[in-house]
């Protein structure tokens, strides 16, 4: 089960890993990563159409590159308080070697192409070099 | 013969609007496509100055300057992305 959403209500980690992990009997490893609002409140403005299409790619690209099971990645949007989950990639392989490098390959490419922007008290987050940095070790 | 501009984060702010269509005389680049949309207003001017700072893509997709725009494209300008987090 391969899925991309992007919501402005909370996702439940819970029954996320689950729909992973009991996919079948060969899931030998599900990885989860959730990303939370830290410091201040954010406001996410995104482009949905693009969200949605490049969240699609991005996972299309880690499909061919691991063998994975399943994969779910969740990107929210609107006003998010601190320590509001705000993001989740969820991985699920035999073996946990290409669970892990799946979600840290998400992870690192949806900084870089998911449309999303982010407002706080003191005005728009800019993007960091180091994500660039992140996202290419990856090669393309 | 239109294109549709779509406008997000300060960008949007700065222009003071997310959305507008703008007629074509033929075939552009999104390049020359923002130079020309520097004209329409001061705010236009304030948000799409600094290339440096901005980003662009065209049907969903990411593109440089030199990407050609026809009519009917979709162009997005914006900052550059900031998703997921930590």
């Amino acid at each position: 089960m391969f899925r991309v959403n992007i919501q402005s209500e909370p996702f439940d980690i819970h029954d996320e890993h689950w729909r992973l992990s009991s996919l079948g009997p060969d899931v030998g490893a599900v990885v989860s990563f959730t990303g939370q609002v830290r410091d201040e409140a954010l406001e996410l403005e995104h482009y949905p159409a693009m969200a949605l299409r490049q969240m699609e790619a991005v996972l299309a690209e880690a499909r061919a590159r691991w063998p994975l099971k399943g994969a779910t990645l969740i990107h929210r949007f609107g006003r998010l308080e601190v320590g509001a989950p705000i993001v989740l990639v969820l991985t699920a392989s035999s073996h946990r070697q290409a669970a892990f490098e799946a979600a840290a390959f998400l992870m690192d490419w949806l900084k870089t192409r998911a449309p999303f922007w982010k407002k706080g008290a003191d005005g728009w987050v800019e993007a960091k070099a180091g994500d660039d940095a992140a996202a290419a070790r990856w090669g393309t | 013969m239109t294109v549709s501009l779509l406008y997000f984060a300060w960008v949007r702010e700065r222009i003071g609007i997310g959305a507008e269509e703008l007629v074509l005389d033929g075939p552009t680049t999104v390049g020359a496509l923002v130079e020309r949309l520097a004209d329409l207003s001061d705010g236009h001017r304030a948000a799409l100055a600094d290339r440096g700072r901005l980003r662009a893509a065209v049907n969903q997709n990411f593109v440089g300057w030199d990407a050609a725009v026809a009519p009917g494209d979709e162009v997005a300008i914006f900052p550059p992305v900031t998703g997921g987090l930590a």
